[in-house]
């Protein structure tokens, strides 16, 4: 690792960002390294003689557990099938583990199942299996729970980082930060009233509808922790291509702005939970954006921008002002200021 | 950004065709100054806060080659002595005590490596807070334990510490204790002046801490040092603004101190705030990283609630620690070198592995450029 001075586990090792990156990168790839995993898709992508099989799997710890728009059981099912869907996956079945903290409220509980049904059956999906443990008071936090899920991905369906070429367009399919700005509001009683709300959506429906009568889409990730800074910065990596982003053309919900201009955080670098970010040949940004913010989740769709070949491939965004910057991979954790 | 609904800021704070104009008035007016001189021009923008939005908007690109902006000694964490900083490091070490703080202190190392972070992953209670208000709730609900919350920054922050004092005060809260690091932005001013090699053609003085002291508290700058200064607002204009405003007072042959910021900063501050922090505090000496002790330039708990002063509770006495070997923050805070001077930038020292405060802060010069590309 980079960070030879590392000897434990950093909360910063959960942010998303460059530390993630690094320990997946430097231990668990290392140990399991295997053509499937070292891909680091949001889906493994398993060939069988009958097709080709997404498979993913993601755990959720949020705190609080429940928050405007949503809570830990919506996204716990959004998340994993948003993962499949990126993929040009149809989900067909997700499985659901719960660690719960003796003492924790059965209505809450019911309150979750509830929330996760709604969630699936709104993504067309269904949850087939599932395992329950409980551990003593103090030794987990409420509730954690993980999702896996499986998919089919459809016979010419090919989406990968690898396939992005220059020119291509970037785009987006909402406002950025909602998800991260809500719970960090929720969890510390900022206050920030109005219209800060968790974004957690399924996307297949919306994905589908594009990869459906669209030709052109190279690769379409979700966008979850580390925000659309890191998640760009990945892609740039894999693709090997640049990007350059405008500021202007992020889409952005004023409680957001101002949220993240108090606190000192950077809208780029802030969790979403019904977000992707969609790269397709320039000739058809147009296509995809109509159809895009013809659906309900994609209403503020935008196109952010475009790739470039470069000698080294670099995330820079054209400020508001005109100037340019680098965009990085978020480093740590983001803390609020002191002024 | 695209905003979905706009009720928070102006989008002429970043016109970019508005920046366009003003940058071409800057490069001509530089050029003339330079052309009558024969000197470049050196602009400190003390704030660190100005530090990051010039990076964060990348209007660096449009400053003629004869105009450089400086960082300054405006950010609380970079401007923490290395002393004060294992002290507090003393403190989080010792048994029942739970240190809350704001972020930015969480990863500053101390001498021996370790920092809030590391202290934290071992079992150490240190919790993130978005105000102090919050510790003494912290305060409350642990009644066993002795709650410190760790009080460093400028005339900005001292005011709502200061509040948080009075009420622990008034509440009767006893086991609330702060660290009392507060420094104050004109004395610092002083000692950027009274460095003769690097001189300072102007200043951008920072917003918030003005909303607070006033304009009155920089006079000497420009009565006994002849040094232009303009206190400014945060949003990329207001930083253009004040620059070109900087740059007619060079002209003109006129030094003063102008407020850019007059939406917010009133000529006398902020009196409620003044009244508290005088209330609570005492002017005293401090310690500045780099800069060593300077007298009158710190705040500290007077007499009257010098039993929330975590220090003396504890009993931890001044520490001479030594800064880090080869590292230069405290020249750039002085405006004596810029982040890729440093051997260290970007290499041994980045934001989550670093070895100077400006690289940790989130209003450090290190960070800015880091993050940004300056």
């Amino acid at each position: 690792m980079k960070n030879k001075t590392i000897k434990r586990i950093l909360l910063a090792h959960g942010s998303g960002g460059r530390l993630t990156h690094e320990l997946v990168k430097n231990l668990f790839i290392r140990k399991f390294s295997n053509k499937i995993l070292n891909k680091l898709d949001d889906s493994a992508e398993i060939k069988t003689k009958s097709g080709r099989i997404a498979f993913t799997t993601d755990s959720y710890v949020v705190d609080p557990i429940e928050f405007p728009g949503g809570d830990m059981g919506r996204i716990a099912v959004c998340g994993t099938v948003n993962d499949l869907a990126v993929k040009g996956a149809k989900p067909l079945a997700l499985s659901a583990g719960f660690i719960m903290e003796e003492g924790f409220e059965i209505k809450t509980l019911e309150r979750i199942l509830s929330s996760m049904k709604k969630a699936a059956k709104e993504a067309g999906v269904e949850i087939v299996t599932g395992d329950t443990k409980v551990v003593e008071r103090g030794k987990a936090d409420k509730i954690y729970i993980n999702t896996s899920g499986i998919g089919f991905i459809e016979p010419k369906i090919f989406l990968s980082p690898s396939k992005i070429c220059n020119g291509d367009s970037i785009i987006v399919n909402g406002t950025m930060a909602d998800h991260g700005v809500t719970v960090m509001n929720a969890r510390n009683n900022l206050g920030f009233k109005g219209n800060v709300k968790s974004d957690g959506a399924p996307l297949n429906g919306l994905i589908r509808k594009i990869l459906s009568s669209c030709k052109y889409i190279r690769c379409i990730r979700d966008l979850t922790r580390g925000g659309l800074g890191t998640s760009l910065n990945e892609i740039a990596d894999a693709s090997g291509f640049s990007m350059l982003i405008n500021q202007k053309d992020i889409p952005l919900s004023s409680g957001v702005e101002s949220a993240c201009a108090l606190l000192g955080l950077d809208p780029l670098y802030v969790a979403n939970e019904g977000k992707m970010v969609l790269f397709v040949k320039k000739r058809e940004e147009k296509k995809v954006l109509n159809l895009m913010r013809s659906h309900k989740y994609g209403r503020q769709a935008r196109i952010i921008g475009s790739v470039l070949k470069e000698k080294k491939p670099q995330v820079r965004m054209k400020t508001l002002l005109g100037g340019e910057r680098i965009v990085m991979m978020l480093e740590g954790e983001q803390l609020p200021r002191i002024c | 950004m695209i905003k979905v609904k706009n009720n928070f800021s102006s989008p002429l704070w970043s016109d970019s065709s508005l920046a366009c104009n003003a940058f071409k008035e800057i490069t001509k007016l530089v050029s003339q100054i330079y052309s009558e001189t024969g000197e470049k021009i050196k602009f400190m923008e003390v704030c660190g806060t100005h530090t990051m939005a010039i990076a964060e908007s990348g209007m660096r690109k449009f400053f003629p080659p004869e105009l450089k902006m400086l960082s300054g000694p405006g950010c609380p964490v970079c401007v923490t002595s290395q002393g004060d900083i294992d002290r507090i490091i003393a403190i989080a070490a010792i048994k029942d005590v739970i240190i809350t703080t704001f972020g930015d202190m969480m990863r500053v190392k101390g001498s021996s490596g370790g920092d809030l972070h590391s202290m934290r992953e071992m079992g150490a209670d240190i919790r993130v807070l978005y105000s102090p208000l919050d510790a003494l709730r912290v305060a409350a609900e642990n009644k066993d334990k002795k709650v410190v919350f760790i009080g460093v920054g400028f005339e900005t922050t001292a005011p709502i510490i200061a509040q948080t004092v009075f009420h622990a005060h008034s509440g009767k809260i006893n086991n609330f204790f702060i660290t009392p690091l507060f420094k104050l932005v004109p004395p610092a001013l002083k000692a950027v002046l009274s460095d003769d090699k690097h001189k300072i053609s102007g200043f951008i003085l920072p917003g918030h801490v003005s909303v607070v002291i006033g304009v009155k508290a920089y006079d000497f700058v420009v009565k006994k040092h002849k040094v232009p200064c303009v206190v400014a607002g945060f949003e990329p204009m207001d930083i253009i603004g004040g620059i070109n405003m900087l740059l007619l007072q060079i002209l003109r042959g006129a030094p003063k101190v102008e407020t850019e910021y007059f939406r917010a900063v009133k000529m006398d501050g902020n009196k409620s705030a003044q009244a508290i922090m005088k209330k609570v505090f005492k002017i005293a000496s401090a310690e500045w990283r780099a800069i060593g002790s300077i007298e009158k330039s710190g705040l500290v708990l007077n007499d009257a609630f010098e039993r929330f002063d975590a220090f003396k509770y504890f009993k931890i006495r001044h520490y001479a620690s030594k800064e880090p070997k080869g590292c230069i923050c405290g020249k750039i805070i002085m405006g004596q070198a810029l982040p890729a001077d440093c051997r260290f930038f970007g290499k041994k020292c980045v934001p989550s592995d670093a070895i100077g405060p400006c690289m940790v802060s989130s209003e450090g010069a290190c960070a800015a450029w880091f993050k940004y590309g300056g």
